[in-house]
């Protein structure tokens, strides 16, 4: 790796100047992104900011409001939180599908979005449980729905010297799960070929009152599809609402081919997995106590 | 690469102080070898996909091909050279042994670091979590069955049985 700078600041107002005054620096979370991409000389920043000692990037709560969550937190401690699992089971095995037990001791649901890949697993599951990025740079702090953070392959909509701090998201109302499937041709330690997150509930009939379906690695970001989630809405997720859940999935995507899968089996295989996320958010519904 | 000033780090390696002198580049796999001699540790792939180079940092599993060295002050780091106490062998590097799930040796580190690492957060896991665990510790000679095998039985010794 060529020469470069490090500095840990310890607050957000220290990050800023650092950021602000440097035009080639990237930011430190987990590192197991920019660490390989600088390896690979993919990346070669003069400064690398640390952002794990500022507090407000390792927050982690469960409260009233929901999840408050660092954007720097690893995904072991999020795994390793009985009650998140329990609320969020999809979005907690989103995270915990991130590269390995070793790789999952550093990376975060922070980091994953911020690194923009349109394979990022945890992204769909923050897309359908509603998260919000909270973000301070420059000009003050803003929030940005998740669906709205990626813009392509590589890019998010952080502006020179604005930082991702948290992500909140909200408890899921009663009678609510969410579920994240990927299809690798392997059973661990791989790419997605394509994902897919679905949030729903239910009301005492079995009949779903609202829906979130969101699918990853089938176009340049991950991607919200109303039009999957309005399929399921005012059915009870039988044969045909899934059918045309999964067919509007696949309609919405416009995967690449490449060494991964062609486009043609990127777009059939997400709205499988569609469909059978809506049925594993629905079995844990009805396991509610 | 151009020269540059060098970092002065103290950290805690199993349980000592410790101190060293590092490029910002330099990763913790290759100061754990090549500037304190603490060659256990192996390098594999360096890119975070082998798991090799395992070790326990703050209590967290990582790879130290991924960590800089630069930031581990102030921070409590083991590795494989910790885990024997008084030469007497970890039930998990006694059972790796009698099961013979070792070949060139060079997973073995990582893998006894994971395992352990498992064990102590989950002292009875199933096979299939023990084989999910360690995803990411390749082997590419014993294969998986022995090491899996032995990490179940250490589970037992672990729990008294």
């Amino acid at each position: 790796m060529p020469s470069v700078h490090y500095e840990a600041p310890t607050s957000l107002a220290q990050a800023a100047q650092f950021l602000q005054g440097n035009s080639n620096v990237k930011i430190l979370a987990g590192g197991t992104d920019l660490l390989v991409q600088m390896k690979l000389g993919i990346r070669q920043p003069a400064l690398i900011v640390d952002i794990k000692h500022i507090p407000e990037l390792m927050e982690f709560t469960l409260g009233d409001q929901g999840l408050h969550l660092g954007a720097a937190v690893s995904g072991a401690i999020v795994n390793d939180h009985a009650d998140v699992r329990r609320i969020y089971p999809g979005f907690v095995e989103a995270l915990g599908l991130i590269g390995s037990s070793q790789v999952q001791g550093r990376c975060s649901a922070g980091g994953n979005l911020c690194n923009a890949s349109p394979a990022a697993d945890s992204v769909p599951a923050l897309m359908v449980n509603r998260a919000m990025c909270n973000i301070i740079g420059p000009s003050g702090t803003r929030t940005v729905a998740v669906e709205n953070f990626n813009t392509g392959p590589g890019k998010n909509c952080l502006a020179r010297g604005e930082i991702l701090v948290s992500i909140d998201i909200p408890l899921p109302a009663p009678r609510s799960s969410d579920a994240y499937l990927r299809f690798i041709p392997r059973t661990e330690m791989d790419i997605a070929v394509a994902g897919a997150a679905v949030a729903i509930r239910l009301d005492a009939t079995g009949v779903c009152t609202a829906a979130r379906v969101a699918i990853g690695a089938v176009a340049p970001t991950a991607l919200l599809v109303p039009a999957a989630a309005a399929a399921l809405v005012g059915s009870k997720l039988d044969d045909a609402a899934l059918s045309k859940a999964a067919a509007a999935a696949s309609a919405a995507s416009s995967p690449i081919s490449d060494k991964r899968g062609t486009a043609e089996y990127r777009k059939k295989v997400v709205g499988v997995l569609v469909r059978r996320a809506a049925i594993i958010a629905k079995a844990r519904i009805e396991a509610q106590v | 690469m151009s020269k540059q000033r060098k970092t002065h780090v103290s950290t805690t390696v199993n349980g000592e102080p410790c101190e060293f002198l590092c490029e910002p580049t330099q990763v913790l796999s290759d100061v754990l070898r090549n500037n304190l001699n603490l060659t256990g540790t192996k390098e594999g792939c360096n890119t975070g996909d082998c798991g090799a180079c395992s070790v326990m940092l703050d209590g967290a599993l990582v790879c130290a091909c991924l960590v800089l060295a630069v930031e581990v002050q102030d921070r409590d780091i083991e590795t494989i050279e910790g885990v024997a106490k008084e030469g007497k062998l970890h039930p998990i590097q006694q059972k790796l042994l009698e099961h013979a799930a070792l070949q060139c040796g060079i997973c073995t580190p990582g893998v006894v670091i994971a395992s352990k690492a498992l064990l102590e957060k989950n002292p009875d896991p199933s096979e299939s979590e023990v084989r999910y665990w360690l995803a990411g510790n390749l082997c590419r000679c014993t294969g998986y069955d022995k090491i899996i095998r032995a990490v179940l039985d250490a589970g037992a010794v672990m729990r008294g049985e």
